[in-house]
């Protein structure tokens, strides 16, 4: 089953014929070990990866620190599920260290983004204090490179 | 200068590569893609990498022991020991060599007098004929056969010796095949050899190499050890090719020897390498695992893309070759991988270039990413589908 998420992690778009091929079992096998981690949950969903760059140049991605404090009876969960449910938040992250709550946000412009966290994230009960990083370029996402591949420089000495 | 006359006529007699024609042919086209690089197309791992450059900031790199480092010897025999089961004494068994090639070719150069019969198991990698006929040897070819998976077969074997006969040769997990041998088929070969003064160079370079089954040694048969050259080395296993480095294990005159050679003609092996290579044999089973994962998963995507094809490949359990036939396509290995090359763009090698038996398969190496394979493959099928029209 590790192997199963592995090959998936690196592409979702296998289809269960070649992971069953890849994995030694049976085209119904793969499917069967999908369909189990669906309905348990290990599997919440498919996406793609992209070259936000290339995919829109006008997309703006921000990481955004959150310091909050903690409610009494379910401590983080409540202000984490009402910030997963905003649409312009792609991840939400309970964190140890120097803040509590990561936030990632897509938006349109820097403008945007900046309206969203005063207005939107500032404002919520419990909310201390909001750090905005911005990113200016991925090069890694999910573990799929997003930069040219290395040419192959391998040549035929043998 | 009449070079031809002066020349070493020993010298101008060998013949270029033969895998070398398909690839300079391709290299003259565009949008060409390869399975043909025999080496691993992961990097080195990091923790040797770095240890390298711990080794250039900190240490002076002077000559070594002619040997190589007594403490990567250990290493080695520890690592021999923990992996494949075979023991040998650091001190005076084990020669640290510039890659496992030259370790094949201080064997040749150990053992042979001018005559001497060298049986070759093929097909094979295309250095030690030559070696051997500079070696002043006499390589004799010692074909083994698709409907034996090329394993190498007793009756085989014992078909081709003669008083001559000084070594037998065998690379297995093998290049091009990806053939294995097991416990049992070296049960056959051992009984035929017991008593007799023939040794064994055993190139077990590929030996961490294997898919579902342990590698085994001939050297760990009774009466195997005393007759058998252990060549073994750093490339494929942990992904370090341009590092060149390389062993041998052997009983210890037969080390003594090799080593008077290796001293005159190498000094040491490179010393940057010798000190990563310490951390590619203690630390770095996790990411050797990984890669075999990896490689693994291609080689089962390939064997059923084939399957698909219509090719048929027997089930390779080492290394990172498939050997699929092509005989059902009408063509031979050469035209077909020509054809191939023109119309689709993907080199591959013709496996007669590995020895006569292989005249009728291909070899294809996944040592790619699988988006390249997939492609490679995809390009294949459309080929092999437009020529069984």
């Amino acid at each position: 089953m590790k192997e199963l998420l592995q090959l998936l992690k690196q592409n979702a778009r296998l289809s269960d014929a070649e992971l069953a091929a890849m994995l030694g079992v049976t085209e119904q096998e793969v499917s069967k070990q999908i369909s189990e981690l669906e309905a348990a949950g290990v599997i919440r969903g498919y996406s793609v990866i992209l070259d936000e760059e290339l995919a829109d140049r006008d997309a703006v991605s921000a990481y955004i620190e959150l310091k909050v404090t903690p409610q009494p009876d379910c401590g983080f969960d409540e202000l984490a599920r009402i910030i997963s449910g905003f649409e312009e938040v792609e991840g939400v992250t309970l964190m140890s260290g120097g803040y509590d709550l990561g936030i990632t946000i897509n938006g349109s412009g820097l403008r945007d983004i900046a309206l969203f966290v005063a207005q939107r994230l500032a404002t919520l009960d419990g909310v201390l204090s909001t750090r905005t990083h911005f990113v200016l370029k991925r090069y890694k996402d999910k573990g799929i490179l997003i930069q040219e591949e290395p040419a192959d420089e391998r040549g035929v000495y043998q | 200068m009449n070079y031809e006359k002066l020349l070493s006529q020993r010298a101008q007699n060998l013949k270029p590569s033969p895998i070398r024609r398909f690839f300079d042919l391709a290299e003259t086209m565009d949008n060409v893609i390869s399975l043909g690089v025999g080496e691993p197309d992961f990097r080195t791992p990091w923790p040797i990498r770095s240890a390298a450059i711990n080794t250039l900031e900190r240490q002076s790199i002077f000559y070594g022991a002619n040997s190589g480092l007594l403490e990567l010897r250990k290493e080695i025999s520890h690592y021999m020991e923990r992996r494949f089961n075979l023991s040998y004494c650091p001190e005076n068994e084990i020669l640290v060599t510039v890659g496992g090639s030259e370790a094949v070719d201080l064997t040749f150069r150990t053992l042979l007098n001018p005559g001497d019969e060298v049986l070759i198991t093929e097909p094979c990698f295309v250095c030690y004929a030559p070696l051997v006929e500079m070696a002043d040897g006499v390589p004799v070819s010692l074909p083994t056969y698709e409907k034996n998976e090329f394993r190498l077969t007793a009756e085989d074997l014992k078909a081709k010796i003669t008083p001559k006969t000084k070594l037998l040769m065998i690379s297995y997990p093998n290049n091009p095949t990806g053939a294995i041998m097991r416990r049992e088929d070296y049960e056959e070969i051992v009984k035929v050899l017991q008593g007799t003064d023939i040794f064994v160079l055993s190139d077990e370079i590929y030996c961490a190499m294997t898919y579902g089954t342990k590698h085994v040694s001939i050297a760990e048969f009774d009466g195997m050890r005393e007759r058998t050259i252990v060549v073994n080395g750093f490339s494929k296993t942990f992904a370090m090719t341009g590092w060149r480095l390389g062993w041998m294990a052997a009983p210890a005159p037969i080390v003594a020897e090799a080593r008077k050679i290796h001293q005159y003609g190498i000094m040491c092996a490179p010393m940057v390498s010798q000190r990563a290579a310490l951390e590619a044999l203690r630390h770095c089973d996790a990411e050797v695992a990984h890669m075999m994962e990896e490689y693994d998963h291609r080689r089962r995507f390939l064997l059923e893309r084939f399957a698909e094809m219509g090719l048929s490949c027997f089930p390779a359990q080492g290394a990172f070759y498939l050997f699929p036939s092509i005989a059902t396509t009408g063509m031979d290995g050469e035209t077909f991988c020509e054809q191939l090359l023109q119309e689709e763009r993907v080199a591959v090698v013709p496996g007669g270039a590995f020895g006569e038996t292989g005249v009728n398969n291909i070899r294809i190496s996944y040592a790619y990413s699988l988006k390249h394979l997939t492609e490679a493959a995809n390009r294949m099928e459309r080929f092999i589908a437009r020529h069984a029209e």
